[in-house]
């Protein structure tokens, strides 16, 4: 596979790890190196590529927030449940999204009670839904990241453009700067250094990774999702702890530039305002939500409809807010593999495909192997 | 009366119509001496000494037609496959149908047609049928059951407690290819023509094989819904041993590997129709190869791992990067219906 294959080279991949475990080895005072992968993404890629034990010892893996199913908060998706219940609407959302369990339960749940909730791959199909069902309020549960955002942007534009009056949104999209800041700021984990998120970056743009060297003097290096990608920033990253010289390190060139994409960059910022937004396992994190501007608060399903939604604490026992934080890694959980398993998740990162509990639950982390 | 174009619920009702769907579709297609009597139960001559295996598996693929087969060919080579891994010699079939009023019934010949040359192939007969309409709405299209009945002939023995360690894991062929090309049809995605669903009977194949190595070969299976990672968990948890993989060796297609990477998917769990795994003692391993590769369904046969006593009950995948990692069971993915 062409642009694929070239990244998963086995003999390059040895030599990035016998040169990442010799650098540590020259440098005992900073073994493990400890860094967080931001993204859920890079977390699955490093557990399939069985990254983290050939780096055993010199090298400790911290899962981050980045999985955006996970770091949707209760209250907001029990909003969605209600919206959900309204007759004539149909909410239209990703697949993940349906299982995650709110404070009321699941959309799935209620979609088996009879509520109008469908699975699309992409917001055009839900903008096609609308068009189909002219006679139905069709919403759109926008959940992701800089990187789904623009996506969601253009087909708002779309519906304007085609008059698609039926057509809004209910954006808990959310940026990840300010939740690597909580993360730093809170001190409850000590990182050396940060695998920043490829395809977030491939919009935000590298440079935005900026304040990570400059205010809490660690380095970050964003990188892809093949292993000589991984590899090369954790080698990046360990050079840069190792020489004490921090920095933003783009080992992703072929999709992130230094200033990310203009155009999604400047949809973002017609479409959208940023906003105060609630992180489950986090809490409320300012200017860093993004909703529907006022010029397209027509859109905006949160103002389109009244909803009230009563606050319901999170399930007992559940540390995800911990994991999510990288406070703790998911195995420390009580409920972890005893009560909470893919088929009966208790908390979102077990949930989601991106989310770290399914990530160590899949590739069996914590057990050892002969 | 002038004939209709599509099923009606009358089709069902055991009246003139049903009559003469049965007379027109299924026994221009299926005609054998133990079907035309049109009784209400088959009457088969002496079966072939040995053990008596019986399967059924009911058949709900959407779309009916995928590239390289349709539920047709699909509800043969299942069950035929089924009965083959279990070391028997399949010989009877039946075929039970529940259509959705208003399919189209040149549809339904073409899948009807479909099963009775696959039936051909596989050297079996279809003897007993049945024939159901439901609701528009209330079943997809159609789904087919078939049952099936074979005999293993006395002395082969094969099951979870004839693993021996060391033994060596082949396969026939790619992994993959029906669930990628099931899935790509359903997505309207192209990826090249060469991805094709690899629905086949397997009977032929392994009968040369346990003929050739009788008392070598320790356990078959096919490798269906779940995908080789699925099965291989089945073996070691059953058998409680080891089993040793390694990726490189395991055969996948490139287009395979492209639309899983595209979809975000894992070979491994992706679906197959004409896929066999054998546990053959490590002596024997060489020879069951060389059976395997003359036959067209085992062109491209390897030899993927082995049975070990460390990690009983698990599944180990050797990684090119020198990792091992367990590879689990297939759970809670959202897949569409496959098979």
């Amino acid at each position: 596979m062409e642009f694929i294959d070239e990244f998963r080279d086995p003999a390059l991949a040895r030599k990035l790890i016998a040169q990442i475990r010799h650098k540590v080895a020259a440098h005992p005072d900073i073994r493990p190196v400890r860094l967080m992968e931001f993204c859920g993404g890079h977390t699955h890629a490093i557990f399939h590529f069985g990254l983290r034990q050939m780096l055993a010892g010199d090298v400790d893996m911290r899962s981050g927030p980045g999985c955006p199913v996970c770091v949707t908060a209760a209250a907001d998706l029990d909003a969605a449940l209600v919206l959900a219940e309204i007759p004539d609407v149909i909410l239209a959302t990703f697949g993940d999204m349906v299982r995650v369990p709110g404070g009321h339960g699941t959309l799935q749940e209620i979609k088996a009670g009879g509520a109008d909730v469908r699975i699309v791959y992409s917001p055009m199909d839900a903008l096609s839904i609308a068009k189909r069902h002219p006679d139905r309020e069709v919403v759109f549960l926008g959940v992701g990241f800089e990187t789904t955002a623009p996506g969601v942007a253009a087909i708002v534009r779309q519906a304007d453009k085609a008059a698609i009056g039926n057509f809004s949104v209910l954006s808990l999209h959310k940026l990840t700067p300010p939740a690597m800041r909580a993360i730093l700021d809170a001190g409850e984990v000590a990182l050396d250094g940060i695998i920043g998120p490829g395809h977030v970056s491939a919009v935000i743009g590298s440079e935005a990774w900026q304040f990570l060297p400059a205010t809490y003097g660690i380095p970050c290096a964003v990188a892809g999702f093949e292993p000589l990608d991984l590899l090369s920033a954790i080698a990046a990253l360990v050079n840069a702890v190792a020489e004490k010289e921090p920095g933003v390190l783009n080992t992703y060139p072929r999709s992130v530039r230094p200033q990310g994409n203009q155009v999604a960059r400047q949809m973002l910022e017609q479409v959208f305002e940023v906003g105060p937004a609630a992180w489950r396992g986090f809490g409320p994190i300012s200017a860093s939500g993004l909703s529907l501007s006022r010029d397209f608060a027509a859109r905006d399903a949160a103002r389109r409809f009244t909803v009230e939604v009563e606050p319901v604490p999170e399930p007992a026992g559940c540390r995800c807010g911990e994991v999510l934080r990288g406070v703790i890694a998911p195995p420390d959980c009580p409920l972890f593999r005893r009560l909470c398993s893919p088929r009966n998740p208790i908390g979102p990162c077990m949930v989601s495909a991106e989310g770290a509990c399914a990530a160590y639950y899949k590739y069996n982390e914590g057990v050892p192997v002969r | 009366m002038k004939t209709p174009q599509r099923i009606l619920l009358a089709h069902g009702s055991g009246g003139a119509l049903s009559h003469e769907l049965v007379r027109d579709v299924f026994l221009r297609a299926f005609y054998n001496p133990s079907l035309a009597p049109m009784a209400d139960a088959a009457l088969m001559d002496q079966l072939p000494p040995g053990r008596l295996a019986l399967t059924t598996d009911s058949y709900v693929v959407q779309p009916l037609f995928f590239p390289g087969g349709n539920i047709g060919e699909l509800a043969i080579c299942g069950t035929v496959n089924d009965l083959a891994v279990m070391g028997a010699q399949p010989l009877y079939l039946t075929a039970g149908f529940i259509l959705e009023e208003g399919l189209h019934i040149e549809t339904l010949e073409r899948v009807v047609m479909a099963m009775a040359e696959t039936a051909q192939q596989a050297g079996v007969q279809i003897v007993t049928g049945d024939t159901k309409v439901v609701d528009r709405g209330a079943a997809d299209g159609m789904f087919i059951n078939t049952a099936g009945v074979g005999v293993v002939p006395l002395g082969i023995d094969l099951g979870p407690q004839r693993l021996q360690p060391n033994d060596l894991i082949l396969i026939n062929g790619t992994i993959g290819d029906h669930g990628m090309a099931v899935m790509m049809q359903r997505e309207g995605m192209n990826f090249g023509s060469a991805l094709e669903s690899d629905t086949a009977p397997l009977n032929e194949l392994l009968a040369a094989l346990l003929a050739t190595l009788p008392g070598q070969i320790h356990w078959m299976r096919d490798v269906t819904r779940g995908g080789l990672a699925t099965v291989l968990n089945e073996w070691a948890e059953s058998a409680q041993m080891g089993i040793e993989l390694d990726e490189v060796k395991i055969p996948v297609r490139e287009e395979v590997r492209a639309a899983c990477e595209f979809l975000g998917l894992d070979p491994l769990y992706a679906a197959n129709e004409g896929k066999v795994v054998v546990a053959v003692a490590a002596e024997a391993a060489e020879a069951a190869l060389e059976v395997l590769q003359r036959h067209p369904m085992g062109s491209q046969a390897a030899k993927i791992g082995r049975i070990s006593t460390a990690n009983p009950g698990r599944v180990v995948l050797n990684t090119p990067y020198g990792a091992r990692r367990i590879v689990q069971m297939l759970t809670g993915a959202q897949l569409p219906r496959i098979c």
